[in-house]
C-alpha cells in the first residue's frame, strides 16, 4: 500500500476552498514540487504549496515567470518527482510552448488552470471558460493532453488526483481546467479514507542500463521513463528523434514517433473520458455545460423538468479527450442541442463536429467574467422550445 | 556521401577515440561520432574538454547532467554519455533550475550559447544567478546565432556585419562575466578553446564549485568570421592566440569583447566566493518547519 | 667545443596518427604546431578536405608537445607514440 505522509490532510469531511482542496489533493497525489509564478485567482493554491510543501519534505519556487515555472515543472519532474504548477488564462498562454516540450519528451506534469475573463489580462478577479481549445490545441505541431472540467470542490479534489495519475500512466501533461468560481468557492469535501484512494507512480525501467538501447521504443505506446540520476544515461530531445533518444530527420522516424505520440491518448480515449447525465434518457433538449455553468444548467434541468419538459444535462468532465462518441449517440436522440459556456463559443464546436446532422444546436454564451444564472439559460431553453 | 561511407567514418572516429583519448570514449557518444560542427568550429575542442573534465571530476558519471537549449551549443550535450536534457530555446537554464531542487545529488551543467542563455534566455540566466542555485553554466560566445545562418544577438560586437545587420551592428553587447557577477553568480570564468588545459581546469573548478558556476568560453565561428576580418578557419583562433591576456584580478567593467585587433581579450579565473546556495537555505527552512512546526 | 654527447643524448621524438578521413580542413594542427612539422595534403579525402601530412624532412622533428591532438576538434589526429632517439640523429 501506498505510504501517507502524516502531515497529509487526513481523511474526513471538510468545508474548503476549492484552490486549497487542489493544493491538498495534489500532496495526496504524492507532489512534492511546485514551481509558480502569482496570478489571479490561482494565488491560493501558491501560497498553500509554499506553506505544506516544507511540512511534507517538498520544494516550493516561485519562478520569474511563468514559463519558468512550467519548464522547472518539467525539470523537476524528469527528475523523478511529481510535479505542478498552478495559473490562469495569461499564464496558461505563456506556458504553451512547454505543453510541446513535455509532450515531446514524454515527460509527466500537471497544470492546474484557474480559468478567468478574458482575453488578454481581461477580469483577473472573475470567472471565465475561455482556454478550452487552448488546452489541446494551444501549442505548435501534434500532441495529445488531458484537460479535465471540475464543477465542485470535490470534483477538482478528485480530479487532481486523478490528474496526476493519468499524467504519470500516460507520461503526459495534463491540465486541471478549474475556474475562479469553483478555485474560489467553499465547498463540502470528503476526502476518503486512504486505501480508498488510487495512486499510480510511472512506470520505471526494469533493466539494468546496458540493456536499455532504445528507450524510446516505437512498438509500445508507453514506454518505462529512465529518471535523470539513475545511471540510464538518456539523451532526451526536444528535436525529432529515433528510438534511441538521438536526433533525425529521417522521414519513417518522424512519422512513426508522431503518431505514437498521439496514439498513446487516441488508443486510451474511451478509457481516459469522462462525463456526467443528468436525465437524458428520455431527453428532447440536451443542456452541454461543464464547470460552474453546470451548477447552473442542473438547476434549468430540475425546474423544466418539474413541468415536465424533457430536458437533460450532458456535462463533459473531459475537456479532452473530448467524449465525442457519447455526444454522437446522444445528439441522435434529441431535436435541439443548447450549449451554455462563459465564452463566444469553444466546446461549441465540438458539439457541432460530433453531433448528427439533423439536430438545431443553439449556442447560449454569456459575458466572461459571470457565471450565467439559471433563468438565463432557461430563458434560452423556452426559446428554443417554443414554450 | 554514401551510407558506407559514413559507416567507414564512423569507425574510424571510434576507434580514434578509443585508441588514444584514454577512456574518453566512456563519456562520449562514439555512436554518434563524426559530430556535424563545422571545419574550424571550437565545438569539438570544448566537447573533448568537458567529457576529459567530467571523467576527472571525480564525481560519478551517473550523477552527471546535461541540459541544453537550441542552437549549435546545444548539440553538445547529446554527444555526451550522459543523461541529456536538449529543451526549448533559451530554458535551460530553468529546466536545470527544476532537476536540481528536485535530486540536490545531480551534478547539473548547462551548455548553451551566447544566445540561448543570455538572449532569449536572459531572464532565466539572472534569477537564477541571484538565486546562486548551485549549477555550472558552459556558455559558449561565439558573438552570432549560428545554427540559423547567422544572425546577431546579445553579445555580437558593436559594428559587427551578420545577416540581420548587413549595414553593420548598431548595438552595443553584454559582458558576460559583468553580468553574471551582477546578477549574483559566485564563480565566473572565461577562456577558449585553445587555452585547452585552463579550460579543462576551468571546468572543473566549475564541477566543485558549491554555487552558481559560469564559464564563458569564447568559441570561433565561421558564421561569423567570414563577414568579419577573419575570413579563414585559423584567422579567429589566431586573433585568440595573440590577442588574449591572462588576468584573473580583472575588473570585470572593462572586460567587454570589441574584438577590435589593438584591444586585448582579458581571460582568466575571475571570481570565486562561497555563498550559501539555494539548495542549502531551503533544506535549512525545511529542517527548521520539521523542528518548529508548521505556520499556523 | 662539443658540449654535449649528441649519440648519447636521447631526445623524445613523437609519431602521429592522422586520419585522413575524419579530419575537416581547419587547419589549426598546423597552425598551432611550435615545430611547424605539419603542411596541408595536395589531395583531398572523400568529403574533400584537406587534411594534414607530415612535411617532407621533418618526421623526426615532432617534440611530442600535443598541441596538435589538444586542438583538433575532429579527432583527427593524435601523439601515437614517443620515442626516445639519439639526438645525432634528430637535429639537423
Amino acid at each position: 500500500m501506498k505510504s501517507f505522509h502524516p502531515r497529509l490532510l487526513k481523511p474526513g469531511r471538510y468545508f474548503m476552498q476549492g484552490n486549497i482542496a487542489t493544493a491538498e489533493a495534489a500532496l495526496i497525489a504524492g507532489c512534492r514540487f511546485y514551481a509558480g509564478y502569482p496570478i489571479t485567482p490561482s494565488n491560493e493554491i501558491a501560497e498553500w504549496m509554499s506553506r505544506r510543501l516544507p511540512e511534507v519534505g517538498g520544494v516550493f519556487i516561485q519562478m520569474e515567470d511563468e514559463i519558468g515555472s512550467i519548464v522547472a515543472v518539467l525539470g523537476a519532474s524528469a527528475a523523478g518527482v511529481k510535479a505542478m504548477t498552478a495559473t490562469s488564462g495569461p499564464g496558461f498562454s505563456l506556458m504553451m510552448e512547454s505543453v510541446g516540450l513535455a509532450s515531446m519528451m514524454e515527460i509527466p506534469a500537471v497544470i492546474v488552470n484557474v480559468m478567468r475573463a478574458g482575453p488578454s489580462t481581461g477580469i483577473p478577479t472573475l470567472v471565465g471558460q475561455g482556454d478550452i481549445m487552448q488546452a489541446k490545441w494551444g501549442s505548435h505541431g501534434d500532441y495529445e493532453i488531458i484537460a479535465y472540467l471540475p464543477s465542485s470542490v470535490q470534483e477538482v479534489f478528485d480530479m487532481t488526483i486523478k490528474a496526476f495519475n493519468m499524467a504519470e500512466k500516460y507520461r503526459v501533461l495534463t491540465i486541471v481546467l478549474s475556474d475562479q468560481v469553483i478555485g474560489h468557492m467553499i465547498g463540502k469535501l470528503v476526502v476518503p479514507d486512504y486505501e480508498e484512494i488510487e495512486i499510480i507512480d510511472r512506470e520505471l525501467p526494469d533493466v539494468p542500463p546496458e540493456k536499455l538501447v532504445y528507450p524510446f521504443d516505437n512498438s509500445r505506446l508507453i514506454s518505462p521513463m529512465p529518471i535523470a540520476g539513475a545511471g540510464y544515461r538518456v539523451n532526451y530531445d526536444s528535436l525529432t528523434h529515433d528510438e534511441r533518444g538521438y536526433p533525425s530527420v529521417d522521414r519513417d522516424v518522424s512519422f512513426r514517433l508522431v503518431s505514437r505520440l498521439v496514439r498513446k491518448i487516441r488508443e486510451n480515449e474511451k478509457a481516459i473520458a469522462e462525463w456526467e447525465e443528468y436525465y437524458t434518457d428520455d431527453a428532447d433538449i440536451l443542456l452541454v455545460a461543464y464547470g460552474c455553468t453546470a451548477r447552473s444548467a442542473k438547476e434549468v434541468v430540475k425546474k423544466l423538468r418539474r413541468e415536465n419538459i424533457r430536458i437533460g444535462l450532458f456535462r463533459p468532465k473531459t475537456a479532452w479527450p473530448f467524449p465525442w462518441w457519447r455526444m454522437n449517440e446522444l445528439s441522435k436522440r434529441v431535436s435541439k442541442i443548447v450549449v451554455a459556456e462563459i465564452n463566444m463559443g469553444q466546446m461549441l464546436h465540438l458539439v457541432r463536429e460530433y453531433s448528427a446532422r439533423d439536430v438545431e444546436i443553439v449556442h447560449a454564451p454569456y459575458a466572461p467574467g459571470y457565471m450565467p444564472p439559471p433563468s438565463y439559460i432557461e430563458n434560452i431553453v423556452r426559446g428554443v422550445y417554443g414554450a | 556521401m554514401s551510407s558506407s561511407d559514413r559507416f567507414r567514418l564512423r569507425e574510424f572516429a571510434v576507434t580514434s577515440l578509443t585508441k588514444y583519448y584514454e577512456g574518453l570514449e566512456q563519456v562520449i557518444r562514439t555512436d554518434r561520432m563524426p559530430h556535424i560542427f563545422c571545419p574550424g568550429c571550437g565545438l569539438g575542442i570544448i566537447l573533448k574538454g568537458l567529457a576529459e573534465a567530467i571523467l576527472k571530476s571525480g564525481i560519478p558519471i551517473n550523477r552527471h547532467v546535461g541540459v541544453s537549449g537550441i542552437g549549435c551549443t546545444g548539440r553538445l550535450p547529446g554527444y555526451l554519455r550522459i543523461d541529456a536534457y536538449h529543451v526549448t530555446h533559451g530554458r535551460a537554464v530553468a529546466f536545470a533550475v527544476g532537476l536540481k531542487l528536485a535530486n540536490p545529488e545531480l551534478e547539473v551543467t548547462v551548455v548553451g550559447g551566447d544566445g540561448d542563455i543570455v538572449t532569449i534566455g536572459g531572464n532565466h540566466f539572472i534569477h537564477a544567478a541571484r538565486r546562486n542555485h548551485d549549477i555550472n553554466v558552459i556558455i559558449v560566445n561565439n558573438f552570432i546565432y549560428g545554427m540559423t545562418g547567422g544572425q546577431y544577438g546579445a553579445t555580437t560586437p558593436t559594428g559587427s556585419y551578420t545577416t540581420t545587420s548587413p549595414y553593420g551592428h548598431v548595438e552595443y553587447p553584454f559582458n558576460i562575466p559583468l553580468l553574471a557577477y551582477a546578477s549574483g553568480a559566485t564563480f565566473i570564468a572565461r577562456w577558449t578553446p585553445i587555452h585547452y588545459a585552463q579550460m579543462v581546469d576551468a571546468f572543473l573548478q566549475m564541477f566543485e564549485h558549491k554555487g552558481f558556476a559560469v564559464v564563458e568560453i569564447i568559441a570561433p565561428c565561421v558564421l561569423y568570421g567570414e563577414r568579419n576580418r577573419f575570413p579563414s578557419y585559423t584567422d579567429m583562433v589566431k586573433y585568440f592566440r595573440d590577442r588574449c591576456v591572462i588576468d584573473h584580478e580583472a575588473d570585470l567593467r572593462k572586460i567587454g569583447i570589441s574584438l577590435d585587433p589593438k584591444e586585448p581579450l582579458v581571460i582568466g579565473n575571475f571570481y570565486k566566493v562561497r555563498r550559501k546556495t539555494y539548495e542549502e537555505l531551503y533544506k535549512e527552512l525545511i529542517e527548521r518547519v520539521s523542528k518548529e512546526g508548521a505556520k499556523e | 667545443m662539443r658540449l654535449l654527447n649528441l649519440e648519447k643524448l636521447l631526445v623524445p621524438v613523437g609519431f602521429l596518427q592522422i586520419s585522413p578521413e575524419l579530419c575537416k580542413g581547419c587547419g589549426f594542427c598546423i597552425e598551432f604546431c611550435p615545430r611547424n612539422v605539419l603542411e596541408f595534403s595536395e589531395d583531398v579525402n572523400s568529403r574533400g578536405y584537406h587534411y594534414p601530412i607530415i612535411r617532407k624532412g621533418m618526421e623526426m622533428s615532432c617534440s611530442a608537445c600535443g598541441m596538435c591532438q589538444r586542438i583538433c576538434p575532429d579527432y583527427a589526429i593524435y601523439l601515437e607514440k614517443v620515442e626516445k632517439i639519439p639526438a645525432k640523429k634528430v637535429i639537423r
